[in-house]
């Protein structure tokens, strides 16, 4: 009982952050029909700057020259997010990617590739190969006990500020006027355009949008974990398993696919861990030949 | 002269448009069709149907007394039956001698040889000889892309016939071609035609083409066939005069 | 007259009938100047440092695993996965050698290698020569990560993140000393790599060469000639697959070292960089963007360990812009120049 417990806690968190980074993957898929590889730069870089900023403003976890209160820690991860997102992301598009919006899907990916690779020596050359932990927020926290074992608070915030920001997503798309575009053009690209919407400006705001939700998973992942270099390599591979699963264009399905795989990787780790990894590619092989266009549809797949 | 190719009852709905309503057609062995009709009368549907690219919800197609319903474009082609397209498909970044090179290693089922190149002398011979016929003689190696309308219809035209068909079923084969060569090219294509005693079927919207080569007329309206003889017949009933000649209305 | 035309006009004369026979000689010049660059690269080998000769050896490779992805780019298919084809002829050399397999010579353990390679392509190319776009290039990803997977955890099988040796007792037979060893690895692959790629320029006149790209154009057409679209892509994926193998096999027996890391999905991607950066046009361009890619990525990384992504990253970025056939058609092109622009 206390395993299933276990499981499911870790699950949870493990969804969370997998969860911002696939809603916005598949939420800019959806609408540019680009599948973003530098997706996993941007939560690194989400990463790197949240750590950075907690690390410098509460060296050793004490408040530092500007004696800020440790609480204010959390803002700073919000702030941190929304930095790289707000900037990063309207750069990436602007600059390079809307070069090649016409130009099918799979040269768009290949750019974002290239993209990726270039952030990845950008984030080693600006904060080093060394492991950034920055724990205050973590630790502040400290554990509850659950069923007579102890778990961290930490994850559950994580899960709070995903659930949070589904919420926003959802209110976003739903009910504001930008929303309302943006679902015109996820519709019919040509007839948004016809009808005299600004596609290119859908596009920035759609890019950017989803640069903040992987932007805030790594923020707020920042303090669980070792900033390291290969943060951003891994989470995209693991972004793209979760939005086959769950069905590209589909934010519904990125939270059930980022659901799936975090409890199906918990369980895996706590009864056969040699094959926490394969369950998972496994799953996205299975889904791709059985159900290709994942378990809540989402685009039109192209098979014969 | 036997029945080359029938549908048998058949019925095919697009949502709630009767494409084809409980349509029987016989084709006889060696008769040059023409098929006419308003737009969205089933014609091409009816190409569609008869080559697998559609199936129909009720009926059965036959060739040569066989049944083909249940099988696809690619073994319709192979038995015999080929189809050029009312919107030219070609191979637009493969030159003109490319495309009818792929036609012809394809149907003698030469394709998967992997030693020998595409270009082989006999071929390449064979290929120009073919593409000469519909009037291409230089400006062979240029890309399709770069082809006129009324050149890519032909072209289109020119690798269906190549493959040796006995039912030759062409979707508009003149539309797209200018007014001085459209009976040029028909009277290239249909004197060869002759020649081989190939079923030719055609679709058209040029009354005159019709008259002038089909040997046989199908009206076509609303999925159904409204009227079935020699164009002069045809052309006279009063039903045909106004449905598609749009006369007396 | 075209060189076509005048190659087929004036039949058997002299000096012509083995270039004929080969299929040569309606090549570019920019082919021939690569297969002149081969030859050259053949007889300087003797007086070339040690590890130019192992950087050439892995180039090469390398190259070979991208002319596969090449094959199927020509059909606008994009094979994110080919780390698992490099893996598993990699692995099969270093297995074969760990589990005592009687033959310790390179060659055969090579020969092995690809043919492991090509039985999981023609296993995966059942389900994958469906797809297309990029859910071709997922379904690839997915099934090069299982077996990263599986390489990295079930380590007591394949030794983990440590990875297993690949060391052959010989070539061939022979048994090089120390200081010719790289030699003798650098005329096995570079003997094997020309042959392999004249192959591949026989498979990109042929029939099937030609049907993936009139697959790029129009598939329904195609299926209207009477040929299989999915026979067609399957085949080019099951030769693409044993390219893979072939590399992987070739480049561990280079390294002699085999780790999980040459399944990963960031192997793959670097397949498709190179790709992309040598260019689809010619059974040449993978190799020019082998060689090209190891001497930036080596000098680079000496650099600065720190940017030889951010350069290889910008120059893809701009030769995705501005450059899309890739370093072959600036090379075709400045050969146009050369000529004065009088046969292309």
């Amino acid at each position: 009982m206390e395993q299933l417990l276990r499981v499911a806690v870790d699950g949870l968190s493990f969804a969370s952050y997998l969860f911002l980074v696939s809603a916005g993957l598949t939420f800019i898929y959806g609408v540019m029909r680009i599948l973003n590889v530098a997706h996993g730069s941007l939560y690194g870089l989400g990463a790197y700057m949240a750590a950075w900023l907690v690390l410098r403003l509460w060296p050793g976890g004490a408040p530092g020259a500007l004696a800020l209160p440790p609480v204010w820690s959390y803002g700073v991860l919000l702030l941190a997010a929304l930095i790289i997102g707000l900037v990063v992301g309207p750069l990436l598009e602007r600059v390079f990617i809307q070069r090649v919006v016409d130009r099918g899907e799979v040269i768009p990916l290949v750019l974002t590739f290239a993209l990726f690779l270039m952030l990845e020596d950008i984030m080693k050359l600006i904060w080093g190969v060394n492991p950034l932990g920055a724990d205050l927020p973590y630790a502040m926290l400290g554990a509850v006990s659950l069923a007579g074992v102890n778990y961290p608070v930490y994850p559950f915030l994580l899960t709070g500020v995903a659930v949070v920001a589904a919420a926003a997503l959802w209110l976003i798309i739903n009910r504001s006027r930008f929303g309302k575009l943006v679902i015109a053009v996820i519709a019919d690209r040509e007839v948004s355009r016809a009808l005299g919407i600004d596609v290119p400006r859908i596009y920035t705001f759609a890019f950017t949008l989803g640069a903040v939700l992987a932007a805030l998973g790594g923020a707020f992942s920042a303090p669980m974990i070792s900033v390291v270099p290969g943060v951003s390599v891994e989470v995209i591979i693991l972004a793209f398993a979760v939005t086959t699963i769950g069905g590209l264009g589909s934010i519904g399905g990125a939270a059930i696919g980022a659901l799936l795989v975090g409890v199906l990787r918990a369980a895996a780790v706590h009864y056969v861990p040699e094959l926490d990894l394969f369950v998972i590619y496994a799953l996205m092989t299975a889904i791709l030949l059985v159900k290709p266009r994942g378990l809540f549809g989402g685009v039109e797949v192209r098979r014969i | 002269m036997g029945v080359v190719l029938e549908t048998v009852n058949v019925t095919r709905y697009f949502g709630a448009v009767k494409a084809a309503d409980d349509l029987s057609v016989q084709l006889a062995e060696g008769q040059t069709v023409g098929i006419v009709g308003p737009n969205g009368s089933g014609k091409t549907t009816f190409v569609n149907l008869v080559t697998g690219y559609v199936k129909p919800a009720r009926g059965a197609v036959r060739f040569r007394g066989r049944d083909i319903t249940p099988l696809t474009p690619r073994q319709i082609t192979r038995l015999g039956i080929a189809r050029s397209f009312q919107i030219p498909q070609l191979y637009l970044r493969l030159s003109v001698l490319e495309n009818m090179l792929l036609a012809l290693a394809i149907r003698e089922q030469q394709h998967w040889d992997l030693w020998r190149p595409l270009k082989l002398p006999a071929r390449v011979e064979e290929a120009r000889c073919l593409l000469a016929q519909f009037g291409f003689d230089t400006g062979v190696d240029q890309p399709c892309a770069a082809l006129p309308e009324g050149g890519r219809k032909l072209l289109d035209v020119a690798l269906s016939f190549a493959l040796r068909p006995s039912v030759l079923l062409l979707d508009e084969p003149t539309s797209g071609v200018s007014v001085e060569d459209k009976f040029a090219v028909m009277d290239r294509l249909m004197s060869v035609v002759r020649q081989s005693a190939i079923t030719a079927v055609f679709i058209e919207h040029d009354m005159e083409v019709v008259a002038r080569y089909a040997e046989r007329v199908l009206v076509f309206a609303e999925g159904r066939i409204l009227a079935d003889g020699g164009p002069a017949a045809v052309f006279a009933n009063p039903a045909v005069r106004t449905h598609v000649l749009g006369e007396g209305v | 007259m075209t060189l076509e035309e005048r190659s087929l006009a004036a039949p058997e004369l002299a000096g012509r009938r083995l270039p004929r026979a080969l299929g040569l000689l309606e090549a570019s010049g920019a082919v021939r100047a690569a297969v002149a660059v081969l030859v050259v690269l053949a007889l300087v080998a003797p007086l070339l440092p040690g590890w130019l000769l192992f950087l050439l050896t892995v180039a090469f490779a390398k190259g070979l695993v991208v002319l596969g992805v090449v094959l199927l780019l020509r059909g606008d298919l994009v094979s994110f996965g080919h780390g698992l084809f490099y893996a598993a002829g990699a692995y099969t050399v270093a297995f074969a050698l760990r589990w005592g397999v009687p033959v310790r010579d390179a060659a055969p353990l090579v020969l092995l290698g690809t043919l492991v390679a090509t039985v999981v392509a023609a296993l995966v190319g059942l389900f994958i020569a469906r797809y297309r776009g990029i859910f071709f290039g997922m379904l690839s990803t997915a099934f090069t990560m299982i077996l990263y997977s599986l390489l990295l955890k079930l380590y007591w099988l394949t030794g983990g993140t440590d990875g297993l040796a690949a060391r052959p007792a010989g070539i061939l037979g022979l048994q090089p000393a120390a200081d010719t060893l790289r030699l003798t690895q650098y005329y096995f692959v570079l003997v094997l790599t020309a042959a392999v790629t004249y192959g591949a320029y026989r498979l990109a006149a042929s029939p099937l060469g030609y049907l993936m790209r009139a697959i790029y154009d129009n598939e329904i057409r195609v299926e209207y000639m009477g040929a299989s679209v999915r026979q067609a892509i399957y085949r080019t994926y099951v030769i693409s697959g044993a390219l893979g193998g072939l590399g992987g096999a070739l480049a561990a027996v280079a390294v002699g070292h085999v780790a999980p890391d040459l399944a990963y999905w960031t192997s793959s991607g670097e397949f498709v960089f190179v790709a992309l950066f040598g260019g689809a046009g010619s059974v040449f361009a993978p190799l020019l963007g082998a060689v090209v890619f190891e001497f930036v990525r080596n000098y680079a990384f000496k650099l600065s360990p720190y940017t030889w992504q951010l350069l290889l990253g910008s120059v893809l970025v701009l030769v995705i812009l501005f450059a899309p056939g890739g370093l072959w058609s600036l090379l075709e092109r400045l050969a146009q120049r050369a000529r004065g622009g009088k046969r292309s």
